[in-house]
């Protein structure tokens, strides 16, 4: 049998199901591989090491005594920092947030632990989730376990490489551009951002309210299912949830034969690397060839669409991180120097805890929404953010001929160097264009593994984003778990 | 001076709501007398992460008193945010409405004049701010009660109007239970704009923040009415807007800001709240907010004027304070003699405020018919109150007056008989029963006779 870490949620579950494992033996050997790997990896910010074995043996003791209560109980996962832990310290790795402890769960936290999942971390990230490579994370950069050289993706990079060096059996990320998407991609796991409001954004350190979407990364498809069954569902603390429930219980793979899937002539034009693209190319043939329809369509509003959401984005961040003061929690100029006036009190506190990419962000977002900027960015992005939204809603009109999924590549390279863009914000803003038009539409998408690229001294993962229709995610996770069935994507990196 | 000059004032009053929880946490809304920060949640300390849930009852509070201001509510409602820096307001941002409120227009009748109002928006409170000394400590109790910002047109002639406008609008929101409306409680707040203008020429617009009695805001755009008038020569009518604050202890208005350091608050919608349909019924339910809206007291005065005159309307109104003798007044069963009856009676003797409904409805139509001497009422309705029954009360009043009548016109119809009792005969007093007695058919008591024939005779 291989090692307890390297299973998935299916396969640990059924074990303890069937009692061959205990959550204990899980969990231990999580953290042995964490204690083996991540020196080099870098993806945890802090280890719940004590709380975990706890859980496990109550996890343990429910199993013993027949009552378990369902797939994730006595699973090992992790959670980005971004949600809030009771308890346990969550910074959003950030200066601004050191120490702070909350004195509550995010509702998805909530969920998890009532389910009996077993949380042994939580995980790096840019800080804020401002960014696609966990670079501006202000403690650590994590190392894309593939090539330990190059960086994982972002923001969600440490739960992408928690998954996919077997630290965890699954996490949780957020997706606000990409940030689930681009990271899963860079590292050969599953990463599904659900339509917006299918998943509760409270107690979710907000980046981008419009466009936050809360969801799993995990090693299988149906992994990212099961995640998605316990995280799922309205909630009275976020009014933006959607209000009908979906049952992700035990989804089975759908035949993808009679499936059309719509390729988008915008996302294969010029700036994706070619080989990134023959992997997509590949994987689309293999649909074809097991009865996929493949069809060309254009999404003519995307083109706007990045420019859409370097407005609406930093707006929203600029508002968001307002109540970072220094005046009741966190990061305060006021520990040390006591005689400041209020003024000074904001601005050296903000100063002081706000990185490079947070402060800039807060610059283009006060812009944007200033009195007579306002008409021309903002107002103009909701508009266009409307079309961007039609756009797909056409190409999955059923009634019109549309496509049951677009398939699209997930970013237009490979995993790039650590350092390689740090210092150019607009390459690195271009890094997320396939995924970032999929919010502000807020419509469900994976990054499924699709296969690798070869570089002299590596070789780097591939993703293909998969597009569902607004609140299709059941549809498109059992879709996908046909889709992976196919692709058989299933090496591992070398650490 | 320049007393031919028009004066211009338009109100901004922050009533709180009365509501259970908070406006967007579900912290109780009564911690305002309460040790500082001990009614307190992650959400309205604005905690990374947490979000806000809109108040429902706050929603159908405004809208109600929208409805009775009689407003436009829109089809489609939504929050804004709007930023600034400041302790007392956690996130940053303060949860409020700007282009799309819950309420619209409408207009409120005070001294005879129509004021109109531009709107009616909700939005949340800001906590509070104590200096002491050079420090500040922040008590975020207060931070998100309900908060509906109500915005007059500049519709105000003079000092005193503002001042009954405040009244009638804190009469309104009482009648309502939609506030508590104290105002030296902070319930009910006022910013006042006042100008004057010659017609062609207009002053700077004063802004006075933060009036919190109605003697102050009648005094402070007193004062200001007469600088501006003073100042008005000096004027060249470009000046804009200025703000002012008013120190309600030495009775002086002080410069604030000038218009340079004007705000600007990146107002955008509100992205944690979707945006209200007030057409879909699940949601709210207009047609029942109407219903739900009491009898406002204008409303109450005209009908009881009309029945009763101004005078007896006024007195009605102040002692009856749950409304009973409107019901009276109202019923198709009565008579106009009864009503007016039935409405100078409760004036002179509120325990009739203590019968019920259907023994009111009695009483007045009993009024209607027949004059009671007020010594005979007041024993009808004590009797009446205690039994319970009132039309026994009346039977056995209408007997004991009926002895009386009986009594006397024996006594004066037999002047022989009473002359030799008084002449020292006392068994002729069988005979003045007897009479008594066939007069009244034999009912009633014979010892009860003869001591009102004794104490009419005397001797
Ligand atoms: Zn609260």
């Amino acid at each position: 049998m291989k090692p307890l870490y390297q299973l998935t949620i299916k396969e640990a579950s059924d074990l303890l199901e069937e009692k061959k494992i205990s959550s204990l033996d899980l969990v231990e050997s999580v953290f042995k591989r964490i204690d083996q790997v991540d020196e080099k990896v870098k993806a945890y910010l802090l280890l719940n090491r004590d709380g975990a074995i706890k859980s496990a043996k109550l996890s343990d003791e429910r199993i013993s005594r027949g009552k378990r209560i369902g797939r994730l109980d006595g699973i090992p996962i992790s959670v980005k920092d971004l949600l809030c832990t009771k308890g346990i310290e969550t910074t959003a790795a950030s200066n601004i947030l050191k120490g702070f402890i909350p004195s509550y769960n995010a509702t998805v936290v909530e969920k998890l632990e009532r389910a009996g999942a077993i949380i042994v971390g939580k995980t790096n990230l840019d800080a804020f989730a401002h960014g696609s490579s966990t670079e501006n994370s202000d403690f650590q950069v994590t190392k894309n376990p593939w090539d330990l050289n190059r960086i994982p993706g972002g923001s969600s990079g440490g739960s992408a490489a928690a998954v996919a060096a077997d630290m965890c059996l699954a996490s949780i990320g957020t997706d606000t551009g990409g940030s689930i998407r681009q990271p899963a991609s860079l590292c050969s796991v599953v990463g599904f951002k659900p339509s917006y409001g299918r998943v509760s954004r409270y107690g979710v350190i907000a980046m981008a309210s419009s466009l936050d979407v809360v969801g799993p990364l995990a090693k299988t498809a149906e992994d990212a299912s099961i995640m998605m069954d316990a995280i799922s569902g309205p909630d009275d603390l976020d009014p933006t949830t959607i209000k009908e429930n979906e049952n992700f219980t035990n989804l089975k793979p759908i035949s993808l034969k009679g499936l059309k899937f719509a390729l988008p002539r915008e996302f294969f034009a010029k700036g994706i690397d070619e080989d990134v693209k023959s992997v997509i190319m590949k994987a689309v043939d293999d649909i074809k060839g097991s009865g996929g329809e493949i069809v060309e369509i254009s999404l003519p509003s995307v083109k706007y669409a990045l420019s859409v959401y370097y407005i609406i984005q930093p707006a929203e961040v600029s508002s968001n991180l307002q109540r970072y003061d220094g005046v009741r929690y966190g990061h305060s100029a006021y520990r040390d120097r006591n005689d400041l006036k209020l003024e000074e009190l904001y601005t050296n506190s903000r100063g002081q805890g706000f990185g490079k990419e947070a402060k800039r962000r807060i610059m283009l977002g006060t812009y944007v929404l200033s009195a007579g900027y306002y008409d021309a960015y903002y107002k103009k992005a909701l508009k266009i953010r409307t079309l961007v939204k039609n756009d797909f809603d056409k190409a999955f009109d059923k009634s019109a001929g549309g496509a049951d999924f677009v398939i699209t590549p997930v970013s237009p390279t490979p995993a790039f160097k650590v350092g390689e863009k740090s210092n150019d914000p607009i390459q690195m803003y271009l890094s997320d264009i396939y995924t970032v038009p999929i919010n502000p539409a807020g419509v469900p998408a994976i990054s499924l593994p699709a296969g690798f690229v070869e570089r002299v001294t590596s070789k780097l993962p591939v993703g293909m984003q998969v597009i569902g229709s607004f609140k299709d995610d059941k549809r498109l996770l059992e879709a996908s778990i046909a889709l992976q069935d196919l692709l058989k994507i299933d090496e591992k990196p070398n650490l | 001076m320049n007393s031919d000059l028009k004066t211009t004032i338009g109100l901004e009053i922050h009533i709180q709501l009365k509501t259970n929880r908070k406006m967007f946490c579900f912290c109780s809304n009564k911690g305002e007398d309460e040790s500082p920060n001990t009614f307190v949640c992650p959400i309205c300390l604005a905690m990374p992460g947490t979000l806000p849930v809109p108040n429902i009852d706050a929603i159908e509070k405004i809208i109600k008193l929208g409805l009775s201001l009689n407003c436009q509510i829109p089809e489609k409602s939504k929050f804004d945010r709007k930023h600034y820096f400041y302790p007392d307001l956690p996130k940053g941002y303060q949860i409020s409405q700007y282009d799309m409120p819950f309420c619209k227009g409408g207009y409120l009748e005070v001294d005879g004049k129509k004021i109109r109002l531009n709107r009616i928006h909700l939005e949340e409170d800001a906590g509070k701010l104590i200096h002491d000394g050079e420090r500040s400590i922040v008590d975020l109790n207060r931070a998100g009660t309900p908060l509906a910002e109500m915005v007059s047109e500049p519709d105000i002639d003079s000092p005193s109007q503002a001042k009954h406008f405040m009244q009638s609008i804190q009469k309104l929101v009482r009648a309502l239970d939609v506030s508590l409306a104290n105002m030296e409680q902070g319930h009910m707040r006022c910013d006042a704009n006042i100008s004057v203008t010659n017609g062609t020429k207009r002053s700077p617009i004063v802004e006075i923040k933060n009036l919190n009695s109605f003697r102050f805001v009648e005094k402070a755009l007193t004062i200001e009415q007469s600088r501006l008038q003073d100042e008005f020569d000096s004027y060249s009518g470009k000046e804009g807007k200025v703000t002012r604050g008013f120190d309600s202890k030495s009775g002086v208005t002080y410069q604030l800001r000038s218009k340079e350091e004007a705000k600007d608050y990146r107002y955008f919608p509100e992205p944690d709240i979707p945006p209200f349909d007030l057409t879909d019924k699940s949601f709210i339910d207009i047609e029942r907010l109407k219903n739900e809206i009491p009898m406002l007291p204008e409303q109450k005065m005209a009908v009881l004027a009309e029945v009763v005159g101004d005078d007896l309307a006024k007195a009605i109104l102040k002692i009856d304070h749950k409304d009973a003798t409107l019901g009276i007044l109202g019923d198709g069963s009565i008579d106009k003699k009864g009503k007016l009856m039935f409405g100078k009676l409760i004036v002179n003797n509120k325990e009739v405020l203590n019968l019920s409904r259907e023994q009111m409805v009695d009483l007045a139509k009993v009024l209607g018919e027949k004059v009671f001497p007020s010594n005979i009422l007041r024993n009808i309705i004590s009797e009446a109150v205690k039994s319970g029954d009132l039309i026994s009360s009346i039977n056995i009043a209408d007997d004991k007056s009926s002895l009386t009548e009986a009594v006397d016109s024996v006594i004066k119809n037999n002047p022989e008989a009473v002359k030799k009792y008084l002449a020292g005969k006392k068994e002729t007093i069988g005979f003045l029963i007897g009479q008594v007695m066939r007069e009244l058919q034999g009912k009633a008591d014979p010892g009860e006779v003869k001591s009102s024939l004794e104490n009419k005779i005397g001797g």
